[in-house]
């Protein structure tokens, strides 16, 4: 569902992404973690077409990135960091307008933001701006616009930032169902790594660029000598820092 | 199409809702007619028909050419991006905002040449829808170049920098006086700027001169002028773009 092979990316004198390869199959729930600044945002906005690679190569649902962006867009939904929606413009408009880009007409449009709405507990908003409502429902509704068109492949930066335990659940309760219903393959990032572990088939860990380690959770645990995720994360990231402590 | 026909129905829906702004971004153009027309009318310069065709450019410049504006709160709250990844023609993108952006100048543009009418201004009917025309095919390139500047700017720069524009070009489109009047060195550097020549074609329209050099420039640089505006919009859109 995605391969890339030697994405980099550059901005100026910071190198964000130095040389990445990526093998996610469909049906897979793969989950990108790191820390901050680590370059997981700016891997997600590559592979989602929002940003020119400096160098590599990649195919993403079935299409190259760089000959046909159109096709991969078509198939990927991508719930971004930052969030989807300007707080003053009514968000039952929004959703609509969304769907008919992705060539739904008015009624098809209107019909399926209804029940995309139930499915993730938010009736009832569609007259509403984001502005009134609280950091939870607007990060759903991020969610939302993200599955609007049933995308084959979805990419979440950080989903779960923000919301309440149920609402974790209830989303993860979702994402699982998407995935067997559908067959939906999903790429995330998050920093609550027992959530990754709990959620996810396998993880990639980044740091300063690279991929420092990848594996099912499991297999990245007993690798490392570690109890939980967090202590292979700790292991493997901020090597840099460690071997200045101890120089 | 369906893309298009709903981006521009959407932001059309979002600007009628917003009445406030809709009366705002003509309201400059308005104050020259009412405040400044009747001074203008008895000057001997010209009549009404003289001075609103150059009001409809300064009605470009205002109501089109600061449309930008609304393109850098869509940046800062990632509803640029959300419609980036959709699969939607970046230059349906640009032109579901512009078109927008010329249906709300047209409405203005009508506006204000109802209540020239009232105060004096006669000119042949079909001078006037051609001049209306005229006026969209002008407002599709200053909206472009709008957005294109508001996606290359620094956010807090748009608003000045793009308000302080307007005003000499403005000044030298001769919207305000005719040109014939200006010192050779002012009539060189007003012939630089593309909106001279749609005053002055805008001007043989209301004038019923239909024949007239002026006319043909005019249309022929407001043409060029979208093109070039659609052309640089659409690449910006597509910048950083995989
Ligand atoms: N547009 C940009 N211009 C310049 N530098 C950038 C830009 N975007 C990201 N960076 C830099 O690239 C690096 C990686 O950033 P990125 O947003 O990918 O990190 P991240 O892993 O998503 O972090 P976080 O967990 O904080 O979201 C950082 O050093 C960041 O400052
Ligand atoms: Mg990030």
């Amino acid at each position: 569902m995605i391969h890339a092979r030697g994405l980099t990316k550059t901005f100026g004198p910071v190198e964000a992404v130095r040389g990445i390869d990526l093998d996610v199959s469909a049906g897979e729930i793969v989950g990108f973690l790191g820390p901050n600044g680590a370059g997981k945002t700016t891997t997600l906005r590559m592979l989602t077409t929002l940003l020119r690679p400096t160098s590599g190569t990649a195919t993403v649902a079935g299409a190259d990135l760089f000959a046909d962006p159109t096709a991969v867009r078509r198939r990927i939904g991508y719930v971004a960091q930052g969030g989807a929606f300007a707080p003053f413009s009514p968000v039952g408009e929004e959703l609509v307008l969304q769907a008919r880009l992705y060539g739904l007409n008015r009624e098809q449009a209107r019909e399926r933001v209804t029940t995309l709405l139930a499915e993730l507990d938010l009736p009832e908003v569609e007259e509403r701006t984001t502005a009134t409502m609280s950091g939870g429902q607007k990060r759903r509704l991020d969610i939302a616009i993200g599955l609007l068109h049933r995308p084959e492949l979805l990419f979440l930066d950080e989903p779960t930032t923000g919301l309440d335990p149920q609402s974790r659940a209830n989303l993860w309760e979702h994402v699982r169902r998407l995935r067997e219903r559908d067959g939906l393959t999903v790429f995330l990032t998050t920093h609550y790594l027992e959530e990754a572990d709990a959620l996810c088939d396998r993880v990639l860990i980044i740091d300063h660029g690279r991929i420092v380690a990848e594996g099912t959770p499991d297999e990245l645990k007993s690798e490392h000598g570690a109890r939980t995720l967090d202590d292979v994360f700790l292991a493997v990231t901020g090597r840099e820092l460690r071997e200045a402590a101890t120089a | 199409m369906t893309a298009l026909a709903a981006l521009t129905g959407h932001y059309l829906r979002v600007a009628f809702g917003n009445r406030f702004s809709l009366v705002f971004s003509a309201l400059q153009p308005f104050l020259y007619l009412v405040l400044f027309g009747p001074l203008f009318d008895r000057s001997g310069v010209g009549s009404w028909a003289v001075l609103v065709p150059g009001l409809l450019v300064q009605l470009g410049l205002t109501s089109a050419g600061m449309s930008g504006f609304s393109i850098v709160f869509d940046q800062r709250f990632g509803v640029l991006e959300r419609l980036r990844v959709t699969p939607v023609s970046r230059v349906t993108l640009l032109l579901g905002r512009v078109l927008k952006d010329s249906v709300v100048l047209l409405v203005q543009a009508v506006a204000i040449i109802v209540a020239a009418y009232a105060l004096g201004l006669r000119a042949p009917l079909a001078g006037v829808l051609t001049a209306l025309l005229l006026t969209t095919v002008l407002s599709v390139g200053m909206a472009s170049l709008s957005y294109t500047a508001a996606l290359t700017l620094r956010q807090e720069l748009f608003a000045p920098v793009m308000s302080t524009l307007v005003v000499p070009l403005m000044l030298l489109s001769g919207a305000l006086l005719p040109m014939s009047l200006a010192p050779a060195w002012l009539d060189v550097v007003s012939r630089l700027t593309p909106f001279r020549y749609a005053v002055e074609g805008l001007r043989a329209l209301f004038a019923g001169s239909y024949a007239s050099p002026a006319l043909l420039w005019g249309v022929i640089v407001s043409l060029a002028f979208a093109v070039l505006g659609v052309t640089l919009g659409t690449r910006r859109f597509q910048k950083e773009n995989a």
